[in-house]
């Protein structure tokens, strides 16, 4: 027989001698090959990581190589949002803003230790960790990580892209915040999330 | 020593309460309540001429007495001299010195950056806002020594608040507007924007 099923076993092509072939896959496989490999990434860089992810996007390094030709500094028209560095809670809402106008299917990375987990700025004024305001997929650690932690980070979230199936839509279900708290998740797990460690643990609680 | 000192001795006497001379740098203590008087001479006078204003802030120490002091640092173009001036606010007075505003129009954000940071009220202040916090921020002065590095509220109550601010509210048209600098604009400026020009919006 012609017909030869590719190693990803998801693309079969037929080629008959002399004639015009042709190639059947999975539907919901070509559109995650597509969007896997043309993510737009809106950069949403506060702190030192953004100069990491400018060098990351810039020649050396080359994001390009992955679909991410065009950085999108609009929302609306990106799909991936890369939290580069600490977010205050000035800036919350306004994170949360921008990740609701991304449309579906959207993603999100957090990259650095402080878009992870506030990292080393456990005070009064930094968010611990931006997943208490908007679902992630990707963290990638380090202070702040190198352009290849971040490709790393981005290829891994390519990954799961890759593995979205059509038939079970409910990942691409907007998460509503509750609408008096505007938290998406209890209270007792944030405080959980963001409980201080390491050195942390050990700072001044003045009487004064 | 900053031969500054002197003559700000001579000119306003007890008002002028300490000077020292650290790593070369002069800090004069002065009398919280005259803190706009003297400034405005060392910037009028044409022998002292300080015209630059590089910094405003205050200092908490772990000091029951003596807690806070609010510091001015002043440099003088002319004679290449700095001066640091400095009013203590003992406990139980008022925290409250006079603006330098009227002055210096670059003490408008200083000032309100050290009052959103340690609750000191500059008087004389056109428009003392927080300014590195939220309005509405609820946890006190982050810089004072009484709130804990972690702030007073849990994880989870601190991100409601933060949440709860709406994200345009702070940048209106009319704060953004040219409108309300106007008259500060130069001539010519301000001829052509009644002309009709286009301010390029
Ligand atoms: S993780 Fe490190 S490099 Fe990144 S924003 Fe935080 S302090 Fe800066």
């Amino acid at each position: 027989m012609g017909l030869t099923p590719r190693p990803e076993s998801n693309v079969v092509s037929y080629d008959p001698k002399g004639g015009e072939g042709w190639v059947t896959t999975r539907l919901d496989f070509l559109v995650n090959w597509g969007r896997a490999n043309s993510l737009w990434p809106m950069p949403f860089g506060t702190a030192c990581c953004a100069i990491e992810f400018m060098a990351s996007a810039a020649a050396q390094f080359d994001l390009a190589r992955f679909g991410m030709e065009r950085m999108s500094f609009s929302p609306r028209q990106a799909d991936v949002l890369i939290c580069a560095g600490r977010v205050p809670f000035k800036l919350a809402p306004v994170l949360r803003r921008i990740w609701q106008q991304m449309p579906q299917p959207k993603w999100a990375i957090s990259m650095g230790a402080c878009a992870s987990t506030g990292g080393m700025f456990d005070n009064y004024a930094v968010v611990q960790g931006i997943d208490t305001i908007i679902p992630v997929d990707v963290y990638v650690p380090g202070c702040p990580p190198r352009p290849e932690g971040l490709i790393y980070g981005i290829m891994m979230l390519q990954e799961k892209v890759k593995r979205e199936r059509a038939a079970d839509p409910s990942i691409r279900h907007e998460m509503e915040p509750d609408p008096t708290s505007q938290l998406y998740i209890p209270p007792s797990a944030i405080n959980e999330l963001s409980e201080p460690f390491g050195n942390a643990v050990h700072q001044t609680r003045s009487g004064l | 020593m900053n031969p500054t000192v002197d003559a700000l001795r001579e000119k306003f006497g007890a008002a002028i309460q300490r000077a020292d001379v650290v790593w070369g740098e002069t800090t004069v203590v002065v009398e919280r309540t005259r803190v706009a008087e003297i400034v405005r001479w060392l910037h009028d006078d044409p022998g002292q001429s300080y015209v630059y204003l590089s910094d405003v802030t205050a200092v908490e120490n772990r000091d029951v007495e003596q807690p806070l002091e609010v510091v001015w640092h002043l440099r003088s173009l002319a004679f290449r001299r700095f001066l640091r001036l400095k009013a203590l606010l003992p406990k139980g007075t008022p925290l409250e010195v006079p603006s330098v505003f009227p002055i210096f129009k670059s003490a408008d954000w200083m000032e309100r950056e050290c009052f959103d940071m340690f609750g000191v009220k500059f008087v004389g202040h056109p428009d003392l806002r927080r300014l590195l916090m939220w309005e509405g921020y609820k946890e006190g002065f982050p810089l004072r020594k009484d709130i804990p590095l972690l702030g007073r509220f849990s994880r989870a109550e601190q991100l409601r608040q933060a949440l709860a601010a709406n994200p345009e509210a702070r940048y209106s048209k009319e704060e953004l507007s040219i409108a309300d600098a106007f008259e500060d604009l130069p001539q010519d400026m301000r001829a052509r924007l009644r002309s009709g020009e286009k301010t390029g919006e």
